[in-house]
């Protein structure tokens, strides 16, 4: 079920009305059943998947927080008769039986991932290997298809297990709360990648109609809307255009097109957490924020703390973390200090262990080269920028220039450029392909190309040009008043007629702007896929 | 306070429900000038009614028969509830629905629309269901008729169809907002330009010649309606050239007629006897009749009525006199005016739309 979708509404709109019907007590249980209907939707096979995925997680997080239970009932009791050696032996004993049920999950549920997602992209690249060697065998590809927001709620039960395991909170004894956990409808399509201890304060709390909470919850929900439906697939059409011809649109059209694209994902990816968190608000559940204004970054680093940052947070407290301090970096990175020195010497496992990350948030984005080179040239520019930093700061001590306020504007525009070029990975189909376009950026850029004529020939009307516009000088001053507080805060605070005028425009601007019906393609969201 | 925040909420409520339906009006095609067939449904409801004969069916039967004529020469009063390309399902529902306005004696179904098992083009779709008015028949009609990316809720509510409409909106979208003129005389849409028959197409051959199972289902459904409703049913095959009417269609409606012991003529048959004429009597080189074929056609068919089914001749009744009167003086203004018109540009440059002196002749 699209979000953007009459069913989708028809859908919040019946459980809305039920959950605040029901008795309380009963209201997560309703939940779990709708999450499994909206999964439903998406293809009744994939209900295998999720469902192995919580029982598994399930029974390894029970077994492991049992183990943690023994381990402290029996130092309780016994740990005065035990020495250090015998305590140590104890704990290492459990820590062992722990990892092996933690490997077991792990293994077992990165491998449905593994399989569902990646499978085909490995045949690809073992027939080329064949063919490269001459050899005229061929592996067959797998006819699976990507259960929907698989990438999500993997990564959600990985972060629970592994967190069970680290002794952060206790297993949830009750599988169909671990089971709503996992499955939590909103965030299916596109996260955020919630933890069980935040989410769960508020997904199994029992819920009375806030009258507050609902028009909030509404008012982002709409605003969700907009960013998808009018902006995001009005923006789709144009970037599909260049795109999906690069004979056509070279030089300035591919920078066009990287700046297209960059608004198309922001107004896409931002809109539906938007969706989301409304929906959960409505509901009167607590969703943890995706996105801080990362267009306003002035760094690459900076960026990735402020997009995306479920994400980023899992892949730094999961993987970055725990490679780091694991027993290879540690002996790698004795092993660099002694050869090169304490400066390149130390820097030089963060910067391995940064590619590795980055090199995982790629793959995890989707399965493709593509976006391997993406993740990698991300990383890279990280290390390159951890780099220059003794240039910056020489440039910072000779010129006073750092909290001037057009260097801060050109830091924010450089950022944006990098990552929107960085971005255009994701659009064209190959990474040869990507690199010519990008450079064409150089050698052809020939700005007299760039008419009004050649710009309606995107797929875009004029009325549809100004459409974006006015959206465009929405989200920089939400973003702009957001710096201050909350907008809807803020409007709350105002008369009604101003409030109700705000809703009504929005609304409006919703049905009839829109791109939706017959005649535009009714599309995912970009973050669906992965 | 209680009762000030509900009077704001009901008051918020109505303004936006008003507002969007000011939207939808606005934003909704007019279908007032170049395809005016997409008015032809909805101009029914602001008529009488009270009618001898209903024609449904497809453009055969709206460019087919003339009501005025039928009336100046036989005192018959007959509307046509036709619409573009209006398939068995729709012309089913359609008449259910007028038998909640009026009875009629006759209903004249023309039956090209044998050949369309399955919903054929949104367009057509559209041209025959957003005239209807709310009614169970009208969402029956939608059920029955949408394509695979149609979407029920945007007929109910057609803002969520035409929306995009809005960066192409003219001064007509404003002005026939909430009032349109009349285009159409009883649902007759009139062309009085000429385009002789060259050729006559030949049909291609088709795999499988039998009318579809849902075709025959409507089909009998219409049938029974008619015969709950003690009127007779008659089925017409309109004198149009293309689309081709294959011989094992024309025997399969035969059978079917004879089964049910309907009378059915197929006009194709007739034309000598009618006195078509097809280099003088269509508008498009065969597909439709032009206004002298309409009339030659209504005057052959209104004694078929009115002899078969002894329909009464109502012209001494004084009051439907002066009704068919003042249709029968737009009728002739409209067609003087598209005269002039043809004499003026050489073509039918208002394609059959209301030209701005028929308003006035009114």
């Amino acid at each position: 079920m699209l979000f953007a979708s009459y069913g989708f509404i028809l859908f919040i709109g019946l459980l809305f009305i039920a959950y605040y019907s029901i008795p309380k007590k009963y209201q997560w249980q309703l939940l779990l059943g709708a999450s499994y209907l909206f999964y439903y939707f998406s293809g009744p096979e994939n209900l295998l998947y999720i469902s192995l995925t919580t029982l598994s997680t399930y029974a390894a997080a029970v077994k492991i927080s049992e183990m943690h239970r023994v381990q402290a009932q029996h130092l309780a009791s016994h740990g005065d008769e035990m020495s250090r050696e015998e305590k140590k032996a104890y704990k290492a004993l459990t820590k062992s039986g722990q990892r092996r049920w933690l490997l077991a999950c792990l293994i077992l549920n990165f491998g449905v991932l593994a399989v569902t997602k990646y499978s085909n992209f490995a045949i690809v690249n073992i027939n080329w290997a064949l063919e490269t060697l001459g050899s005229g065998a061929r592996v067959s590809f797998l006819q699976l298809a990507l259960p929907m927001g698989i990438s999500f709620y993997t990564f959600k039960t990985m972060s629970y297990i592994i967190d069970v395991y680290r002794g952060r909170y206790p297993a949830e004894r009750n599988p169909f709360k671990l089971a709503l956990f996992t499955s939590f409808f909103p965030q299916l399509v596109q996260g955020p990648i919630s933890r069980f201890d935040s989410l769960s304060r508020t997904l199994f709390e029992q819920h009375s109609f806030d009258g507050r909470n609902v028009s909030r919850g509404l008012q982002r929900i709409l605003w969700g809307f907009f960013k998808k439906v009018v902006l995001a697939d009005r923006m789709l059409m144009a970037v599909n255009t260049i795109i999906r011809n690069p004979d056509t649109y070279q030089g300035i059209f591919v920078f066009i097109g990287m700046l297209f694209y960059a608004y198309q994902l922001y107004a896409d990816f931002t809109g539906g957490i938007d969706i989301t968190i409304g929906t959960a608000e409505v509901l009167g559940i607590k969703v943890e924020e995706n996105f801080k204004r990362p267009y306003f970054s002035k760094s690459t680093a900076e960026y990735w703390r402020r997009w995306h940052i479920t994400m980023g947070t899992w892949f730094k407290d999961y993987l970055f973390y725990p490679l780091s301090v694991s027993g290879p970096m540690l002996k790698f990175s004795r092993y660099s200090r002694q050869k090169l020195g304490d400066g390149l010497g130390k820097r030089l496992p963060v910067y391995v262990s940064t590619i590795i990350v980055w090199f995982t948030t790629g793959l995890w984005h989707g399965a493709s080269w593509n976006f391997i080179v993406w993740g990698l040239l991300n990383g890279a520019v990280i290390i390159v920028s951890m780099e220059c930093q003794p240039l910056y700061d020489w440039f910072h001590g000779r010129f006073n220039v750092k909290d001037s306020f057009w260097f801060r504007l050109f830091q924010v525009v450089r950022t944006i450029l990098l990552m929107s070029a960085i971005r255009m990975f994701d659009c064209y189909r190959d990474v040869p392909l990507t690199f010519r376009m990008l450079g064409t950026m150089f050698t052809r850029f020939n700005i007299g190309a760039l008419s009004l004529e050649a710009l309606l020939g995107l797929g875009l009307g004029l009325p549809d040009y100004a459409v974006l516009l006015l959206g465009l000088a929405a989200l920089v001053w939400v973003s702009l008043v957001q710096r201050s507080g909350s907008v809807r805060d803020k409007l709350a605070g105002k008369p009604f007629v101003l409030r109700y005028a705000a809703y009504y425009v929005l609304i409006v601007s919703i049905l009839v702007f829109g791109a939706y019906g017959i005649g535009y393609d009714a599309s995912q969201f970009i973050y669906n896929q992965f | 306070m209680a009762r000030k925040r509900i009077l704001t909420a009901l008051i918020t409520i109505a303004l936006t429900a008003s507002s969007l339906y000011i939207l939808e009006r606005l934003l909704m095609p007019k279908y007032v000038s170049a395809i005016v067939e997409g008015s032809l449904v909805e101009e029914y409801y602001s008529e009488d009614k009270n009618h001898d004969v209903i024609f449904i069916g497809d453009c055969e039967v709206y460019e087919s028969f003339s009501p005025i004529t039928l009336w100046e020469h036989y005192g018959i009063t007959s509307y046509i509830r036709g619409s573009a390309q209006q398939l068995i399902w729709q012309s089913y529902y359609l008449l259910e629905e007028t038998l909640k306005y009026e009875k009629p004696e006759v209903v004249v179904f023309n039956v090209l629309a044998m050949k369309y098992d399955q919903p054929q083009k949104e367009t057509y779709n559209r041209m025959a269901l957003d005239g209807m008015r709310m009614s169970l028949s009208k969402i029956r009609s939608i059920r029955a008729s949408m394509m695979e990316d149609e979407k029920f809720i945007e007929y109910i509510f057609p803002l969520l169809r035409y929306h995009s409409r809005w960066s192409e909106l003219t001064v007509e979208d404003f002005r026939y907002m909430f009032r349109k003129d009349k285009l159409f005389h009883n649902g007759y849409y009139m062309r009085v330009d000429i385009r002789p028959v060259q050729t006559v197409p030949k049909g291609r051959k088709l795999a499988d010649y039998r009318f579809g199972e849902r075709a025959y289902y409507y089909l009998d459904r219409m049938v029974e309606l008619c015969k709950e409703n003690d009127i007779e049913l008659v089925l017409i095959k309109a004198p149009s050239l293309y689309p081709y009417w294959y011989d094992e269609w024309e025997a399969q409606m035969e059978e079917y007629a004879a089964r049910h012991g309907l009378l059915y003529i197929n006009f194709l048959e007739l034309v000598d006897e009618v006195g078509i004429d097809f280099s003088k009597d269509t508008y498009d080189a065969g597909l439709h009749l032009n206004v002298t074929g309409a009339e030659k056609m209504s005057i052959y068919f209104g004694k078929i009525l009115r002899d078969t089914y002894r329909l009464k001749d109502r012209r001494s009744d004084p009051e439907l006199s002066r009704l068919w009167q003042q249709k029968a003086e737009f009728y002739y203004a409209m067609k003087e005016s598209q005269y002039r018109e043809l004499e003026e540009y050489g073509y039918l440059k208002s394609l059959g739309a209301r030209p701005p002196e028929s308003v006035a002749a009114e």
